[in-house]
């Protein structure tokens, strides 16, 4: 198999190739193979099906969940209009796509890495198992809300350890943050990748930094050019500059962000 | 076809150019087209310190458009002097710097820094932009202002055209051109965003953390050919239209109102490749238009 440059960031309009939706708004997206196989697992790709006339601006940003020589999958919740109309799509249809963009997470050997997921956080880390040099090291901690059946848990479960913590109701909060904080106080030494809502990540950044653990974190803001070019995706880093989640993120170290 | 435009002393091979805040600093556009294909890129804008801009959120789609309120976050003139503009290929494309400041002093320095250097083509004033409190907006509502900074860049600009970039958050957008022309501007382009705004209801909060934001995009475009056709009827000098142009369609429909050329602007966000498309499609809409260049359709507007 040749690995294709992945470097070349291309804009592509590759057919619709089927979608997979489960319970609850959740949909897993296929299209037809971008050339992707060598990206790296935390990058992302903008979607855009071709017919969307002018209503919708722009593009939507989404995790590239996993890539093989005939097709690139992501997987999402439906949340608003971009989301509604992309279950929408018929076989064939044209997406247009740019990426992979951003930058991914770290991948070292041999190391005891835990990825923390929280829901949709969950679709990075189906990849990152896949190509992982040395998944004997990795263990998954999956944090969510809906039926564990929406997403694609299991087939994870299958590849790596992994646990998953179900937040029935708000009143489960609690301990499931005090389980997140004693999990990234247990990585001590290893490396923590994180992907999830705000509040998550927060909690995961807090623990790292008193722990001292090495953690990266996958942010996420709404993107317009998904290049670097509009500055409407900024966040603050450790040195309290502007910079743009799409092109130097979306994954950053702990200690080099503010949430 | 001949599909160059000349005007205000630039040859463009094309009249599509990028407009500013929209391209970034062109580079970032290289993986999805041969930026030498483009008539000119005008970059971000550019003032004399480093601005951070301000804060998120910064941007909010709207149908057909969006608002932004980005403050002009930008490395400083220098930056741009230093690390961006020799890579790009301003032999080819003329490369047009967008400068804003806070005062006519401000903007006869930036115009300093700029004006010796030689990938530099053009200079566009900033006049207009909504979002900064305390920046230009006052310029762009007051014609008397407009003419004193236009005065203020020409003197310092040594030759190199000046486009002075109207606000169409005015009364009369004509009068603003005017007090351009008068103050020397060798062109004019219009219009930048139309100031709007966007609420939550169930945050009860402004979703922009600037409160108000500008409008650009597609939900623009009539308002936008109103105002060249005005502005191309009011002066003499050159006009460059700009405002929601998604198509090649779009853009010589500001060039048949009287425009020497257009700026694409949000269009870029629909699709990276989308300002290379448009020259691509270029000569296939001109047939439509029964027009062998450029020059023969701009201004042929029949009016009633
Ligand atoms: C780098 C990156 C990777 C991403 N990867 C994924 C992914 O793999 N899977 C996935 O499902 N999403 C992912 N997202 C989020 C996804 O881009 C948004 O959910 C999507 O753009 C929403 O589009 P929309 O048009 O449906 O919603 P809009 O109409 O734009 O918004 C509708 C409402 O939904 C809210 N909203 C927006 N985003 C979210 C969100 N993430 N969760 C809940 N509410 C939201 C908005 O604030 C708004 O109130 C990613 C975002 C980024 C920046
Ligand atoms: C995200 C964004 C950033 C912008 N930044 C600038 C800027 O720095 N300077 C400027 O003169 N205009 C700026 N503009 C205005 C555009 O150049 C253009 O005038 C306006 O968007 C209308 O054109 P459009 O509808 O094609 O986008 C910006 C617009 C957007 C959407
Ligand atoms: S989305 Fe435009 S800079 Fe990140």
């Amino acid at each position: 198999m040749v690995v294709r440059n992945c470097r070349e960031v291309k804009v592509r309009e590759l057919r619709f190739l089927g979608v997979w939706e489960g319970p609850s708004d959740f949909v897993e997206l296929t299209l037809e193979n971008p050339g992707w196989e060598g990206y790296r697992p935390g990058q992302f790709a903008m979607l855009r099906p071709k017919h969307w006339g002018l209503e919708l601006s722009w593009g939507r940003p989404f995790s590239i969940s996993r890539a093989d020589e005939e097709s690139v999958t992501f997987f999402f919740q439906v949340v608003g209009r971009g989301t509604e109309r992309l279950t929408r799509l018929l076989p064939g249809d044209e997406v247009i796509v740019w990426g992979p963009l951003g930058n991914g997470f770290s991948a070292p050997e041999e190391t005891p890495t835990l990825l923390l997921a929280g829901g949709m956080g969950i679709a990075p880390f189906r990849g990152y198992i896949e190509r992982h040099p040395t998944p004997e090291f990795l263990r998954l901690v999956f944090a969510h809300r809906a039926g564990i059946d929406s997403y694609p848990y299991q087939m994870m479960k299958d590849k790596v350890r992994a646990e998953a913590i179900h937040e029935k109701t708000p009143d489960d909060l609690p301990t499931i943050i005090e389980r997140i904080e004693a999990e990234v106080a247990g990585a001590h030494g290893g490396l923590v990748l994180a992907c999830g809502p705000l509040p998550f990540l927060k909690t995961i950044q807090q623990a790292a930094k008193l722990h001292q653990v090495r953690a990266e974190l996958s942010l996420e803001r709404s993107m317009a050019c998904g290049v670097g070019a509009c500055l409407g995706c900024v966040c603050k880093d450790g040195q309290d500059k502007h910079v743009q989640v799409c092109a130097r993120g979306p994954v950053f170290k702990a200690d080099d962000v503010h949430l | 076809m001949d599909l160059r435009v000349e005007f205000a002393g630039l040859v463009l091979k094309n009249p599509i150019i990028t407009a500013s805040g929209t391209f970034g600093f062109g580079l970032e556009f290289m993986n999805f087209g041969d930026l030498k294909r483009l008539g000119g890129i005008v970059v971000k804008g550019l003032s004399l310190k480093p601005r951070e801009g301000n804060p998120m959120p910064r941007i909010v789609e709207t149908p057909c458009g969006m608002l932004n309120a980005i403050g002009i976050q930008n490395p400083g003139v220098e930056a741009f002097v230093r690390d961006k503009l020799p890579l790009l290929p301003w032999r080819e494309t003329a490369i047009i710097a967008n400068l804003y400041a806070c005062s006519a002093q401000e903007f006869g320095d930036l115009t300093g820094v700029l004006a010796g250097e030689e990938g530099v083509a053009a200079l566009e004033v900033n006049v207009s932009c909504p979002n900064v409190q305390s920046g230009g907006a006052a310029f762009g509502q007051d014609p008397a202002q407009i003419t004193k900074v236009t005065e203020e860049v020409k003197k310092r600009a040594v030759g190199k055209p000046v486009i002075v970039k109207l606000s169409p958050n005015v009364t009369d957008i004509a009068l603003c051109a005017r007090a351009a022309e008068a103050g020397g501007a060798d062109a004019v382009s219009l219009i930048n965003t139309l100031l709007g705004m966007a609420v939550d209801i169930r945050t009860r909060k402004p979703r922009l953390a600037n409160v108000v934001g500008g409008l650009s995009g597609p939900a623009i475009k009539p308002v936008a050919l109103r105002c060249v056709h005005q502005v191309c009827r009011a002066v003499k000098i050159p006009v460059i239209g700009i405002g929601g142009i998604v198509s090649a369609e779009d853009a010589l429909e500001f060039i048949l109102v009287g425009a020497s050329a257009v700026q694409v602007g949000t269009a870029n966000f629909i699709r990276p490749d989308m300002a290379f498309r448009m020259v691509d499609d270029l000569p296939r809409t001109m047939l439509k238009a029964r027009a062998q260049t450029i020059a023969e359709l701009k201004g042929s507007l029949e009016l009633p």
